[in-house]
């Protein structure tokens, strides 16, 4: 290690053995900068970058059924251009799910540029696969697991021909395995978030598979840092105005101790705020059951967190207790829905909110007119009701609004009607009510939806492979 | 008299003597497909009975009638002073599907601290 740098966080509290976990992106178009400060802002020993949401998947699946040397997160590869001779120096290790749908092509693509940096034969890449069920979803289909739609209970035979993409998600133990072979990058498919901030310390303190506590207690330090500065700061409601310098806001680092209790920093000298009740906004995001916080890797308990304020910018977690994991893994399908538009015109005072009512009456009797069959066609009033609905409605002054954005959405299964209603917004500039502007970015343009079908699979069908890449 | 010590004294109360809920807690929300989710977080620890007492599951599905289709659930973390609300339906489909502004319910949040209780 090099030795911590006049601008490092302050000593480690509890002793050499506990590790430092930096949270470099928390999807895939986060800050570009975060990744390089979090490597150079002071010491830490891991690197964690989540890439993948469940739409991405799909992306990188169309993409690689282009290019069969495409499929993975292409931003990861310039970024680890920029971070290897740092990495190396500092030893500092990387876990990321930046290999999407071709994670080998990705550590190809990292290999070659660590080459080019002169890194050859000083770095391994440790890479994940065995989440992409694609090619296989008809086998196991035919021998009777159905993958019913967790939310609606649909068989998933039932849109079996429009699947674009079927994962399943992987916990921490493969990239534990990847790290154990010695690799400095592990380069993973659909792996959990958790599960990339939960192998470094698995690792690191050799908790046993059964540790039930020890891997909830990694998989709430994985929850609280996988979105990145959404727990130093970013996106927090309480006292926001008080947050200081968001601008240079500093990512999360996990200090793990082997006993599973861990901190929450962020390096010394950049902005944002790591306090309890900042961190408690991030733990109850996107949560389900409190009590059941389901992963590959084990169930965590959330009631049993105990927070406290352990220093500037420092949150103690301690107490976690977890239970054992279920012999399922969540499963991940992407598939062909159908298609959407949204177009938006903006309306000025005097009646703005008026005006902008009139047009979509007057939108909506053009589209009836055409017979258009639209499965949804949604109004919203941006600047009056478009977040809160009725409830920013009631006692609102909408009489006196300065100007409000009319947006008007379809959703359709098939592309005629969706692009027909693309062509009606324009005309209402010209031939609908008064004091309309907004309409600098032309005519809206029919989407494609990729619909999002969560299931599950009994583990024994699914087999993690790590495979080593010398560079 | 003394003045009571919960802090109750200072809310600032509008008509009825009711109190908006962004006086008694901060939130954030996120989504689970069609459903979004609110956590409630008390801004006081002397806030969390209080919550727990008046914003129950059905309170919350009167406050969003008209903008979820489903019902709502709701989970308590004494630990964290903070309630965990399911609101089933919310989305318009959810995620890529939905053709709403707040497609993954960000904002929801911040729409249940409209609610006004009496603490």
């Amino acid at each position: 290690m090099t030795p911590p740098s006049p601008s490092s966080s302050p000593p480690r509290p509890r002793g050499k053995q506990t590790i430092r976990i930096a949270g470099g992106q928390g999807f895939w178009g986060d800050w570009l900068e975060a990744p390089y400060r979090q490597v150079t802002g002071g010491p830490v020993d891991y690197l964690m970058m989540d890439y993948l949401a469940e739409v991405t998947m799909s992306i990188l699946q169309k993409q690689k059924s282009r290019d069969s040397s495409l499929g993975y997160a292409k931003d990861f590869v310039p970024l680890m251009e920029r971070l290897l001779p740092i990495l190396a120096e500092r030893h500092i290790k990387v876990t990321s799910n930046a290999g999407g749908v071709n994670p080998k092509a990705c550590a190809q693509a990292v290999g070659a540029v660590a080459h080019r940096l002169g890194l050859g034969g000083k770095l391994r890449i440790g890479v994940v696969t065995g989440d992409d069920l694609l090619s296989r979803l008809d086998g196991l289909l035919a021998r009777g697991h159905q993958l019913r739609n967790l939310d609606t209970g649909r068989p998933l035979r039932d849109v079996r021909d429009r699947v674009l993409s079927a994962n399943a998600y992987l916990g921490a133990w493969p990239v534990v395995e990847a790290l154990r072979r010695g690799a400095d990058i592990v380069v993973t498919g659909r792996v959990t978030d958790t599960g990339l901030t939960l192998a470094p310390m698995i690792h690191a303190f050799d908790w046993r598979p059964d540790a039930w506590d020890l891997l909830a207690a990694g998989t709430v330090a994985g929850h609280t840092i996988e979105c990145g500065a959404q727990c130093s700061g970013g996106n927090c409601l309480k006292d926001w105005q008080g947050i200081p310098d968001l601008a240079n806001v500093g990512y999360p680092i996990v200090e793990a101790a082997p006993d599973g209790t861990f901190e929450i920093t962020k390096h010394a000298r950049t902005g944002g705020r790591i306090d309890v009740a900042g961190v408690t906004e991030q733990l109850v995001y996107e949560m389900g059951n409190p009590a059941e916080y389901i992963t590959p890797d084990c169930i965590a308990d959330f009631t049993t967190i105990r927070l406290a304020q352990a220093g500037k910018d420092r949150v103690r977690f301690s107490g976690i207790k977890g239970r054992p994991a279920t012999d399922k893994l969540k499963v991940s399908v992407a598939y062909f829905y159908g298609y959407k538009a949204v177009g938006t015109l903006v309306y000025s005072w005097p009646d703005a909110y008026q005006k902008a009512q009139a047009a979509d009456h007057v939108l909506r009797e053009r589209l009836a007119g055409l017979g258009l069959k639209f499965e949804a066609v949604l109004t919203e009033f941006v600047g009056a009701d478009a977040t809160h609905g009725p409830l920013a409605r009631a006692g609102a002054a909408l009489e006196d609004l300065p100007e409000v954005q009319l947006r008007i959405g379809v959703r359709a299964r098939d592309l005629a009607p969706v692009e027909r209603f693309t062509r009606e917004i324009a005309p209402l500039i010209l031939n609908g009510p008064p004091s309309v502007t907004g309409f600098a970015g032309g005519r809206p343009k029919p989407e494609e939806i990729v619909a999002y079908w969560p299931a599950l699979l009994d583990k024994r069908m699914v087999e993690p492979s790590v495979e080593m890449v010398d560079v | 008299m003394k003045r009571r010590q919960d802090g109750r004294a200072a809310l600032r109360r509008g008509k009825r003597g009711l109190v908006r809920l962004t006086e008694l807690a901060h939130a954030r929300s996120g989504d689970k497909g069609d459903t979004a989710n609110v956590g409630l977080i008390a801004l006081k620890p002397e806030y969390y009975p209080i919550l727990v007492k008046q914003v129950t599951a059905a309170r919350v599905a009167r406050h969003f009638k008209g903008m979820i289709k489903g019902k709502v659930e709701r989970y308590q973390l004494p630990n964290l002073h903070a309630l965990n609300f399911l609101l089933h339906g919310a989305l318009d489909g959810g995620g890529t599907i939905s053709l709403k502004t707040d497609a993954q319910g960000k904002v929801f949040s911040t729409a249940l601290l409209r609610l006004e209780i009496k603490p």
